[in-house]
């Protein structure tokens, strides 16, 4: 290719340099999905751990079981309450979607499709749990 | 060529890449203007700034023209052929971004080390294998036995799909998308008689089972095969045990 480059004394710059490291790799809708679905899968084994220790405390004695359940009657472990049950419900359908991409002889071609499903059934039922999951908190803090 | 001032459709765009030297054992991005068409490939650029700029930017390519497979880098933070993207569809105005794919021991700049990933395509014995006597006609198969791995056989071995999966950069003993493609090739392939054999090597351990169908592999191949399905029907074929 004949064509000039630009500025004078072409090869005598050695080019501008920078310290940046690699960038991200940019995956589309299914890297990210897969992000997320690995992120809740964690979230929801660390919840189930937890889940499991103040459970067995049943076992022990009930009014420590009661002290402690009553130390998450705050709006803060509300709020959290209500996170886990975003992960939750993204998790388990985003599940299905995969199972569906590995059975279902269509689900790789739609694997966008089923996510936007997912997506969509997420945030109506985010949308449909805030009142029921979050009341006792908006109560308190805004105290109608 | 015309001279680049003369002709009003040439516009500057900046190339950034990440560069390795194996003298130092060091990484670092160069940057350089170019004067480009945007019609331009990425492999035109490269060019420009190898043979104008400086000749030590070192990079592979041979065909030029998204056949042979030797050009697969991460451009824009994405891998794709250099050779088969143009600079009209990546955002002149912006600097574009050239890396080494991901996953393979860096030689050179946006040369890598290819080797462990053609050894995952030998280990699946990416070969007719026919037992019985050898047929005195050509071996028949039908327009729809052919149809069955079409989509597979169309692999130039370039390296995209492997590179841009997030279980190969963990673990480099993933077998990896495109060795599982030319296993598919064979597997579905009615004339071949070694599906079995086939099937039991992507049973391990490295095998299918460590694909999380992150569709990167798809998204990435420049001969737009469908890789996550094949993928996928290898599964279904080890679970159900009929190809
Ligand atoms: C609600 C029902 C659930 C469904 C339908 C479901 C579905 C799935 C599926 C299909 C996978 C495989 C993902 C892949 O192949 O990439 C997976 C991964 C995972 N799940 Fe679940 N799951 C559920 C509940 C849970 C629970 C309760 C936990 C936590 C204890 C959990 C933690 C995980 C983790 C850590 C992964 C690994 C993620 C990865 O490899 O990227 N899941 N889940
Ligand atoms: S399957 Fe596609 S991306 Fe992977 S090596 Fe073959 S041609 Fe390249
Ligand atoms: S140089 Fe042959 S595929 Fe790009």
């Amino acid at each position: 290719m004949a064509t000039t480059t630009s500025g004078a004394g072409a090869g005598s710059r050695a080019g501008k340099r920078s310290g940046k490291k690699g960038t991200l790799y940019r995956g589309r809708e299914g890297m990210w999905s897969w992000v997320a679905h690995r992120i809740t899968g964690v979230l929801i084994f660390f919840f189930l751990f937890a889940h499991v220790l103040d459970a067995s405390l049943l076992r022990v004695s009930q009014s420590d079981y009661n002290s402690v359940i009553d130390t998450y009657k705050n709006p803060i472990t509300n709020f959290l309450e209500y996170g886990l049950t975003a992960a939750i419900v993204f998790h388990a359908f985003n599940g299905l979607r995969i199972i569906a991409v590995d059975f279902w002889a269509k689900g790789a071609r739609n694997q966008k499709k089923l996510l936007w499903w997912v997506v969509g059934v997420w945030v109506v039922l985010m949308a449909g749990m805030f009142y029921p999951i979050l009341a006792h908190s908006l109560h308190r803090i805004f105290g109608y | 060529m015309p001279a680049a001032t003369s002709d009003p459709e040439f516009m500057t765009i900046t190339v950034q890449v990440k560069r390795y030297d194996p003298d130092t054992e060091t990484h670092r991005w160069d940057e350089w203007q170019v004067q480009a068409l945007p019609t331009w490939r990425i492999l035109d650029a490269l060019h420009e700034i190898k043979w104008e700029q400086d000749g030590t930017l070192t990079f592979r390519r041979s065909c030029a023209h998204g056949v042979c497979g030797s050009d697969a880098m991460r451009i824009n933070g994405r891998n794709r052929l250099a050779c088969k993207s143009l600079v009209k569809d990546l955002n002149p105005a912006k600097p574009i971004t050239v890396e080494p794919i991901q996953g393979l021991p860096v030689i050179k700049d946006l040369v890598v080390d290819m080797d462990p990933f053609l050894q995952a395509y030998r280990d699946v014995k990416p070969f007719l294998i026919a037992h019985g006597n050898e047929p005195t006609k050509e071996r028949l198969q039908s327009q729809k036995d052919r149809d069955r791995f079409d989509d597979t056989t169309k692999c130039i071995l370039c390296a995209a799909c492997t590179t841009s999966c997030p279980v190969f950069w963990t673990d480099g003993q993933y077998f990896g998308p495109a060795a599982i493609v030319n296993a598919h090739r064979f597997i579905f392939d009615s004339r071949d008689d070694a599906a079995e054999e086939r099937l039991e090597i992507l049973n391990e351990r490295e095998g299918v089972w460590r694909c999380r169908t992150t569709f990167n592999c798809t998204e990435a191949c420049p001969r737009g095969i469908q890789i996550t399905q094949a993928i996928a029907e290898v599964k279904r074929a080890l679970i159900t045990r009929r190809v």
